[in-house]
């Protein structure tokens, strides 16, 4: 076991194009670390450069004291979960988890013995002669993981392992990894697009925006504050309105425009001029006119069971969406207030 | 009041069973195996059945007995195997360097294919101005001090072999290519992971999903190189150690105007194919065929 796994400036370009800048990334121990943004983030690219697969443009890996980017992927014993799972298609389950002790040269018994305890750790026992072909989506991916943590990796690194699941499998999954790196305790480096998926899985998350890490921190933190407009807009603040700033009082502020005047936040030290108000729809509250509170009209009501998902428009014709149990319909004028506190106010 | 079941349109019912009008495409298809395959195919088989003289087999028990005739089948074996061989391993290296995305892919497949459009007689030709007692290769290791006299590289066995080789590699190139390209290069990816080196990898990945490809590869490779006459005659020595067996099918048919004993030879050589094929392919069946996971 290691204490930690530190990424020092690791860069990486493809030709002209930098898919990784600079990231700086210590890692400890039995951390769950998720890697989270949109597609060509670089948030594969950063996996796939710890793997070994790719080599590194600028920057180094170490673990400990030892440096590991010279070092081939076979030699780096990394585990790595694949998004389309990459099992060999021409093995049995069994061999598909027992390649890995193959490799290095494992005895036999033992082979046999960590094999049974890893399919048994995924629930996978009798179906260990069959092919990865007559295997359900879920259970492929169980034997990846399972192909992965069988040789008990210092670190294991997955790459979206869950975005070829449909939703109700992928909610078991994401439990059943989260239970695994309880169990197992392995120090684990996940990549996602899905901020939920982060959230649920991760100690720890590391936003990533055109190569470059936006913010880092823990899923609380992430979530109520984050570091930027767009971390913000990538966390669920769905409502993201440009307005003007028309006073600032130390922390607090107040913007104005579009039709309404809304108390907020000031996170980035604005003084004058436009600002962009983030406010998560869930935020805000329904007929509450107690202060902070703007008049909508209803346009789109989509129901949730609990509750509705209602799309309005303001004064001035601009989208704004928000939740709530009350029941609106189309053409409603409603009136949402939500606290100064949560109206979080970036630079533009 | 009793309800009727309808049975469904005639058209229908026979739609469910595969027949509909787009079966008529197949007809030109049909058509032509007909009349150019199945029809010359059946004709030579009785005419093989039909000698000039003697019994029924006669044809076939003289080709047995015969060894000028009889040896032509491991003349050409020995010719068609280790061009096959050849070609098919020579293939593997190069098409595993050049499957994934690498600068000048296409300069190179063209260089590598341009082979095939040049036909067997401007191939015999080339080799004969390259290879010949007075060609330049001879000309240069002359001239450096590497050899005293000049190789023997045509009108012999080397000359046929060298000629299958260079017309026959591009296709099998091309085949192995194409295998290999439907292989999900994650695997390997994956492999590497998982501790393999290169040559586990290797051996225990792309290998077994690519030996259904190379069988193939092999069968076809094989057969074009089995029925080897042009050059055979160009490039090699037609009377002796290059006597082929379709130079003895010509010789029957042509040169002796026994068109029977022609087709006899014409059948011995397809048997011959369909059992190496057979072989092969009897050994493929062992294989795993299924998915390779790439994107075909």
């Amino acid at each position: 076991m290691f204490t930690e796994l530190r990424l020092d400036g690791v860069s990486r370009s493809f030709g002209s194009a930098d898919a990784l800048k600079d990231l700086r990334l210590a890692i400890k121990g039995q951390e769950f670390v998720a890697l989270l943004g949109p597609s060509g983030c670089g948030k594969s690219t950063a996996l796939n450069c710890l793997a070994g697969l790719l080599p590194l443009s600028g920057g180094s890996i170490w673990i400990d004291d030892k440096r590991i980017d010279g070092l081939a992927p076979e030699e780096r014993g990394f585990g790595m979960v694949f998004q389309n799972y990459a099992l060999f298609p021409h093995l049995s389950v069994r061999a598909n988890i027992a390649f890995g002790l193959k490799m290095r040269k494992v005895a036999k018994a033992e082979v046999t013995r960590r094999v049974d305890e890893a399919l048994r750790l995924v629930q996978l026992t009798e179906h260990a002669s069959k092919f990865p072909a007559q295997l359900s989506g879920g259970q492929q991916q169980r034997v990846a993981i399972a192909r992965a943590v069988v040789l008990e990796p210092p670190v294991v690194l997955m790459d979206e392992p869950l975005s070829n699941l449909d939703a109700k499998l992928r909610i078991e999954m994401r439990m059943e990894i989260r239970r695994l790196h309880q169990t197992l305790g392995l120090t684990t480096v996940y990549v996602t697009h899905d901020q939920e998926e982060a959230l649920s899985l991760a100690d720890r998350l590391v936003v990533l925006r055109d190569g470059t890490v936006q913010q880092i921190g823990t899923p609380e933190e992430v979530y109520a504050q984050p570091a930027n407009g767009y971390v913000a807009s990538f966390m669920g603040y769905r409502n993201m309105l440009t307005l003007d700033i028309a006073s600032v009082n130390g922390s607090g502020l107040v913007v104005q425009g579009k039709g309404i005047r809304l108390s907020g936040t000031n996170r980035d030290g604005l003084t004058a001029g436009q600002a962009v108000a983030a406010v998560r729809p869930e935020d805000f509250v329904v007929g509450d006119s107690a202060g902070n509170s703007i008049e909508v009209t209803v346009e789109i009501v989509e129901y949730h069971g609990r509750e509705l998902s209602v799309s309005a428009r303001l004064p001035n014709g601009d989208p704004v969406f928000f939740r709530t149990d009350k029941r609106l319909a189309p053409g409603d004028i409603a009136g949402i207030s939500v606290p100064a506190e949560r109206v979080l106010v970036f630079a533009p | 009041m009793t309800a009727t079941v309808e049975k469904p349109a005639l058209r229908h019912r026979l739609a469910e069973r595969g027949i509909d009008r787009v079966l008529l495409l197949l007809l030109p298809g049909v058509v032509f195996a007909v009349a150019l395959f199945l029809y010359p195919f059946l004709y030579g088989l009785q005419l093989s059945f039909a000698p000039k003289s003697g019994g029924v087999f006669s044809n076939y028990s003289r080709f047995f007995s015969d060894p000028y005739l009889r040896n032509t089948i491991w003349t050409t074996l020995g010719i068609a195997l280790p061009a096959t061989f050849v070609n098919v391993l020579a293939s593997i290296p190069i098409a595993y360097v050049m499957r994934g995305k690498m600068r000048g892919k296409r300069l190179m497949t063209t260089i590598l294919v341009v082979p095939i459009t040049l036909g067997t007689v401007l191939t015999a030709q080339g080799l004969i101005m390259y290879t010949g007692q007075l060609g330049w290769l001879n000309k240069v290791l002359m001239s450096t001090g590497l050899i005293d006299a000049p190789l023997t590289l045509i009108h012999n066995y080397a000359g046929v072999l060298l000629s299958l080789i260079i017309t026959g590699f591009p296709f099998s190139f091309l085949l192995t290519l194409s295998y290999l390209s439907g292989i999900d290069p994650t695997l390997e990816r994956a492999a590497a992971t998982l501790g393999a080196n290169w040559g586990q990898r290797f051996r225990r990945i792309t290998l077994p999903l690519l030996a259904p490809g190379l069988a193939i590869t092999f069968c076809l490779s094989f057969v074009m190189a089995f029925s080897v006459f042009p050059s055979a005659q160009l490039v090699g020595d037609p009377a002796g150690a290059t006597r082929v067996i379709s130079i003895a099918a010509y010789h029957a048919a042509f040169e002796e105007y026994d068109y029977s004993m022609g087709s006899a030879v014409a059948m011995i050589m397809a048997v011959l194919m369909l059992l190496i094929i057979g072989l092969v392919m009897t050994w493929r069946a062992t294989l795993y065929r299924g998915a390779t996971g790439g994107k075909g």
